[in-house]
């Protein structure tokens, strides 16, 4: 414990530097932004954002794009409880009783509650990152290949089962995600596979214009036509105080949200998403008033907004600990840490204190930002929405392209990122996610990586995955969730997975 | 009957044999060890499989004809739009593409006034380039007109 002081106190000393305060301000302004207009959620805005970072050290890069992403979350809470539009996927669950709240004039007060609950959840979730991340690299040290393809695979396993809807579906684009993943050259072999003569596909199909054509350019596609903007609503200062009783009935509900969005974070899938919706139903289960859910419950505003938070944090503990990203915003981060040269994973807490701890403390800075920013701002963040969107939607195509080609000054990127923008748009119209397509490019070539080596290791014996014991167990629970998954099928009922699902379009049951 | 699911899951079909026919170019190897083309063609397979699950569960789904389209004139527009920008960003310069385009698709797509549209896309072109080339040392290409 004293050490985790003393490591924290190395962070605080870092996160306090004027230029590091200055990154994690801007981080948290642009994700307030990002996720105050919908459209632009965290991952595309941490994409775009990506070749900013360029010039900036490890620790500058990773404090501004962590910053964007918990600052979305924020945003995301001030126009669905003013105006019933999520920012961004996880503030849906706030639309219902926020902007219910807000209809009753209690606006300012659930804006309130929704800012106070994120503090509470993204500090006390950053306290479990710093106390549960060093524990998990040490142990991961001591995984090999056959640990590492089994705890990929069940990642992605974990990702198809936790998205809403079909498992099935979500495996298949996890299965795209992998074939596209093997484009570029086997770093075995040096064998140059599907790159057809063009050079620049050696390295692969990038994590940056894939996530910025599947997720902003696909996104600006599916909203084209979209009419004039709605009109914005502006509460008064005086109006932010919620009333004792208000405050009464928020307390374990946002408890209960940090502690739920922490675990759910953990867990590989759109956890931020997800954690929203399971805290929903959480609380509109343990309320005893379960009839105002839905007519301005607190408790429906405070639980999703702590969830969302909270399970920001929770993402980032298989990244820096284990090197695994646990869903897409977490992968374009990993990305981000690379190209400064710094490859997380359970050496980076050794060899990178300082990049690792500041990057906590500046966490904990971050949060207090945000709740400064937040309340008082919330009349100027609104504004955006006052541009109209066929201003909005070209600015939005013109970033994206800076974003994709500032990575590696390819146009061949651009490319990909027009295809992957109309892929995108596609698969939305088929009712597709498109979260696994990313999940499985990026960790395709780990995946087969560790495979090979397990196999050069055993001597082509396929039995070292049930021999070693941690492989076996991860994979006899990726086994289980697969069956769990089709049980749906064969008992043709409505699982939790088709709840979210019909949930997330807004069709609840 | 084809829903969407049937669509979706025939097109991966489609999309693995593809991905099982150029895997013919590469070694697989053995079993014991693979060769370069021996994992593609597994994924290949899967998706192949999950493909056909997808197809002959998928009759229950939404009716491909009832999806709402509406946008889908606009929408090629704007990809048109992209594939035009992303054509011109090397022999036209990072400037003047952007500004053609923020043209073509503030005054001609939206249809917004003669001001409006030039100052947006000046004010664009010129301001990103200023944003991510000057002060955030991200470099930009420039054409031979010097934009």
């Amino acid at each position: 414990m004293l050490e985790t002081l003393q490591n924290l106190a190395l962070g605080f000393s870092v996160a306090l530097q004027p230029p590091i305060l200055f990154y994690a301000f801007a981080g948290c302004v642009i994700g307030t932004l990002v996720g105050v207009l919908p459209g632009v959620g965290p991952l595309a805005g941490i994409s775009l954002l990506l070749p900013a970072t360029f010039g900036l050290d490890a620790t500058r890069a990773i404090v501004l794009l962590a910053g964007i992403y918990y600052g979305a979350m924020y945003g995301g809470s001030t126009t669905s409880i003013l105006m019933r539009i999520p920012g961004e996927a996880a503030s849906v669950m706030t639309c219902i009783d926020g902007y219910a709240m807000a209809r009753k004039g209690r606006a300012g007060a659930a804006l309130a509650i929704a800012a106070v609950g994120s503090f509470v959840a993204g500090t006390v979730s950053v306290v479990a990152l710093m106390l549960l991340a060093p524990p998990l690299a040490s142990f991961a040290l001591r995984l090999g290949p056959p640990e590492n393809f089994a705890l990929l695979l069940l990642g992605l396993l974990v990702l198809a089962y936790m998205s809403g809807g079909s498992m099935l579906k979500s495996l298949a684009m996890a299965a795209l995600g992998l074939l596209l993943g093997m484009v570029g050259i086997d770093p075995m072999s040096g064998y140059f596979r599907f790159a057809y003569g063009v050079v620049e596909l050696g390295d692969g199909i990038g994590v940056v214009p894939l996530a910025v054509g599947l997720f902003g350019l696909a996104e600006v596609l599916a909203s084209a036509g979209q009419p004039t903007p709605p009109r914005v609503q502006k509460p008064k200062l005086r109006e932010l105080l919620p009333s004792r009783q208000e405050w009464r009935n928020s307390m374990a509900p946002i408890g209960r949200g940090t502690v739920l969005g922490f675990l759910i974070g953990i867990v590989p899938g759109s956890a931020h998403i997800i954690s929203s919706f399971v805290s929903y139903a959480v609380e509109r289960r343990l309320s005893r008033h379960p009839e105002e859910f839905g007519h301005g419950a607190v408790a429906g505003v405070a639980g999703p907004e702590s969830a969302n938070n909270s399970a920001t944090s929770g993402a980032f503990v298989p990244m820096l600990a284990l090197g695994v990203p646990s869903g897409p915003i977490p992968a374009v981060m990993l990305a981000a840490l690379m190209v400064h040269g710094v490859s997380p994973g359970p050496l980076l807490i050794q060899q990178q204190p300082a990049l690792f701890w500041g990057f906590i403390a500046s966490m904990y800075v971050g949060n207090v930002m945000l709740l400064m920013l937040n309340l008082p701002m919330v009349g100027l963040f609104v504004n955006v929405l006052r541009i109209p969107y066929g201003l909005l939607y070209p600015a939005i195509i013109v970033f994206c392209v800076v974003g994709v080609y500032a990575v590696n000054g390819s146009v061949v990127d651009v490319w990909i990122a027009v295809i992957m923008g109309v892929l995108g748009w596609l698969l939305r119209k088929l009712d597709f996610e498109t979260a696994p397509i990313v999940l499985g490019a990026i960790l395709a070539p780990l995946l087969e990586m560790s495979l090979r080596q397990s196999l050069a290791m055993s001597d082509g014996h396929y039995a070292i995955f049930v021999t070693r014991p941690i492989a076996a167990v991860l994979l006899a629970v990726g086994a289980a969730l697969l069956l769990l998954g089709l049980r749906a099928w064969i008992v043709r009922g409505l699982d939790w997975r088709g709840r979210l699902a019909l949930a997330e379009k807004g069709d609840a049951p | 009957m084809l829903t969407i699911d049937r669509a979706g899951g025939g097109a991966l079909g489609l999309f693995a044999l593809w991905v099982l026919w150029e895997c013919r170019r590469l070694p697989l190897g053995s079993w014991r060890e693979p060769g370069p083309g021996a994992f593609p063609a597994a994924l290949a397979l899967v998706a192949l499989g999950l493909g056909v699950a997808i197809v002959a569960f998928g009759g229950r789904a939404t009716r491909l004809r009832d999806v709402d389209w509406r946008e889908t004139k606009r929408a090629l527009v704007i990809v048109a739009a992209g594939a035009f920008l992303t054509l011109g960003l090397e022999p036209l310069g990072y400037r003047l593409s952007v500004l053609v385009i923020l043209l073509f698709l503030v005054g001609a797509v939206e249809r917004r006034g003669l001001v409006t549209t030039a100052a947006f896309a000046a004010g664009m072109a010129w301001g990103s380039f200023y944003l991510f080339n000057t002060l955030l040392k991200v470099p930009l290409p420039v054409g031979p007109l010097g934009f």
